[in-house]
């Protein structure tokens, strides 16, 4: 099925790749009237949201995963209840469970949200909330790259934080499993030793969960990549190669979007060679993620 | 394991050495106390505190989201909304029924293209033998195919349906969508083949069953629940799936009908397309209408992602 399609892609591709070659990749332009293609653009914007979002993504989402599998929400809700000495009641005694429960069903909502709900939250809720502030820094610290331009409505900055959200619960659904399948004896052991409970989990739990994590991550880095819609509305669709946080870019999931409904028989050749390109990133980052998983479970399962 | 080892060198280098004749004697009691003035527990408690401000910094949006749909969405709900034509620029009023049907339409169509494929294939690969080359292949590449942007399906489907028909239609649309609906599908479906138990298998192989019978009237009828979870899921996918449907089966003002009859062959609206459409327009009404919109999508996929849950949590107590 997967060959099936890029051949298909690849075919659909083909003379326009005959025509323009590797120039398409290192040209900025893209003008219909003057028949002039270039996606630097787009691949730049594409992996510079998606690595930023990932960054926000994975420290929340570990973060959360952490939170998820060491049980402090029930550890809290506990010693709430001690307050009241009803920690041991039949009804009162299981709620510590059930709130992680619904803590953990609660991320997982998030995951269920389609995406271009996300695009109008970010349109209508984000942009203007982070406006004024993204506009105050670029006035007092402007002379610093990564805040070089105002932000004028859409732009790289909402485009990365509704995006870190939708990739957070791939993270941490992946990296709780991954936490949870470490043996409790390495837990043990670490506490006989006298460690701390975060002397732990920074030492030894996180290191041993460590693949299945990084095996999340890529298959998150993939979801960002491959992502539409949200970032067709919030990123701005400018051709423009700018490392400030605020301007507009492009990527190219969302070139594809804008382009194609109007696409002209000549330029849909093009736009199949960018199909081509983003799906073999997102191929490439999604096999070795999965391969990643694989190995990390088969390690589980066998080593001891 | 080298993790293991640094953390007990680290500590028995700050150990109070050897015990003498009397096992207490070398201990310093202080060492024990749990205080906050110690670094060890002041960064213990201080990271806990951090975790745990993320994971709820991490729910915000979650809530806001929900309540912007429920504030901004709600407060246009009307039956009228489910019913009429969209409007046109600056005209007030309007619905998006067609909206609503096309995206059932759609969904269902994609639903009957992904659902034997996906059932046949995961009967495949759960009675495929342990190590078989094939399947476990198939089954990698459902994996990748799970995180395939959604709308390269779509470019796959404008290459393979739109050009060859020659129009957007409502079944390039399906297409599309039973790609991304597939590998939900046929992964689930496995788990749930494999989670019957070998004793029926067995007793009906016993009792003189043919291959053929055991899959039929043993395995799927027992995985059923199972199966219909995934299927649930996938379709819970598909519908808030927006990318794919924007050059296949485009939008449409008008409900999906050629004179009196249903037609699949046009270009049909959908939710997840109307919200996008209507996000970004400059009209009040419209934006309003985009919320409305994105409101009863959520609701529906919600749903079924819900009845999909508990079919599957009524098949692990059975």
């Amino acid at each position: 099925m997967i060959f099936f399609i890029v051949v298909k892609i690849a075919i659909a591709a083909a003379p326009a790749v005959r025509q323009y070659g590797l120039g398409f990749l290192t040209t900025r332009t893209w003008d219909t009237n003057k028949s002039q293609f270039g996606i630097l653009p787009e691949i730049w914007g594409t992996t510079y949201t998606s690595l930023l979002a990932l960054v926000i993504g994975s420290a929340f989402g570990v973060a959360a995963a952490v939170f998820l599998s060491e049980g402090y929400l029930g550890w809290f809700v506990f010693s709430i209840l001690k307050l009241f000495h009803v920690e041991f009641d039949t009804f009162w005694g299981k709620l510590p469970e059930r709130v992680e429960q619904v803590l953990k069903n609660l991320i997982e909502l998030l995951a269920a949200i389609p995406s271009v709900v996300y695009g109008l939250w970010g349109l209508f809720v984000i942009i203007p909330l982070i406006r004024p502030g993204c506009n105050w820094l670029h006035l007092k610290v402007g002379w610093f790259p990564l805040f070089g331009t105002d932000l004028s409505g859409p732009g790289v900055l909402p485009a990365v934080l509704v995006l870190s959200i939708m990739i957070l619960p791939t993270i941490t659904a992946i990296s709780r499993d991954a936490l949870a399948a470490v043996p409790p004896k390495l837990r043990m052991a670490a506490y006989g030793l006298g460690a701390t409970p975060w002397e732990t989990i920074l030492a030894v739990i996180l290191p041993t969960a460590a693949r299945g994590i990084v095996g999340g991550i890529l298959l998150a880095f993939g979801r960002a990549l491959g992502e539409t819609m949200a970032l067709a509305m919030l990123v701005g669709n400018s051709n423009i190669i700018s490392i400030s946080l605020f301007s507009p870019a492009n990527t190219l999931a969302a070139l594809l979007a804008n382009n194609f409904p109007e696409a002209q028989h000549k330029e849909v050749g093009l736009l199949m060679y960018a199909a081509l390109i983003l799906l073999g990133i997102t191929l490439v980052v999604n096999m070795i993620g999965a391969l990643i998983l694989q190995r990390a479970s088969v390690r589980f399962e066998g080593g001891k | 394991m080298a993790t293991h080892d640094a953390t007990a060198s680290s500590l028995t280098s700050r150990g109070p050495g050897e015990p003498e004749l009397n096992p207490l004697a070398g201990v310093d009691f202080d060492e024990l106390e749990k205080s906050l003035r110690r670094p060890r527990t002041l960064i213990n408690i201080l990271l806990s505190w951090l975790v745990a401000g993320m994971t709820l910094m991490a729910l915000i949006p979650l809530f806001s989201v929900i309540w912007m749909l429920l504030w901004r969405g709600g407060r246009k709900l009307s039956l009228a909304l489910f019913t009429q034509l969209p409007p046109a620029a600056l005209e007030q009023g309007g619905g998006f029924g067609n909206a609503i049907v096309g995206t059932l339409i759609i969904v269902a169509l994609a639903a009957l293209i992904s659902m034997p494929l996906g059932i046949l294939s995961a009967i495949f690969m759960a009675q495929a033998p342990e190590g078989n080359r094939l399947a476990s292949v198939v089954r990698f590449s459902a994996k990748v195919l799970t995180g395939f942007p959604s709308i390269l399906a779509g470019v796959f489907a404008y290459g393979a349906v739109v050009l060859t028909t020659g129009g957007y239609s409502a079944i390039a649309g399906a297409v599309a969508l039973s790609i991304l609906m597939l590998p939900t599908i046929m992964l689930t479906a496995e788990d749930a083949i494999r989670m019957v138990p070998g004793k029926m298998k067995e007793a009906a192989i016993g009792m003189g069953a043919t291959r053929t019978q055991v899959v039929l009237m043993v395995l799927v009828p027992t995985a059923f629940p199972g199966i219909l979870t995934g299927i649930m899921l996938a379709i819970a996918r598909g519908a808030g799936e927006t990318a794919p449907l924007l050059f296949t089966s485009l939008f449409s003002n008008y409900w999906p009908t050629a004179g009196h009859h249903l037609s699949l062959m046009q270009p049909t609206a959908s939710l997840a397309v109307l919200i996008y459409n209507f996000a970004g327009m400059p009209f009040q009404n419209q934006v309003e209408m985009a919320w409305a919109a994105a409101l009863v999508l959520v609701i529906m996929v919600l749903v079924t992602n819900l009845i999909g849950q508990s079919l599957s949590g009524r098949q692990v107590q059975s």
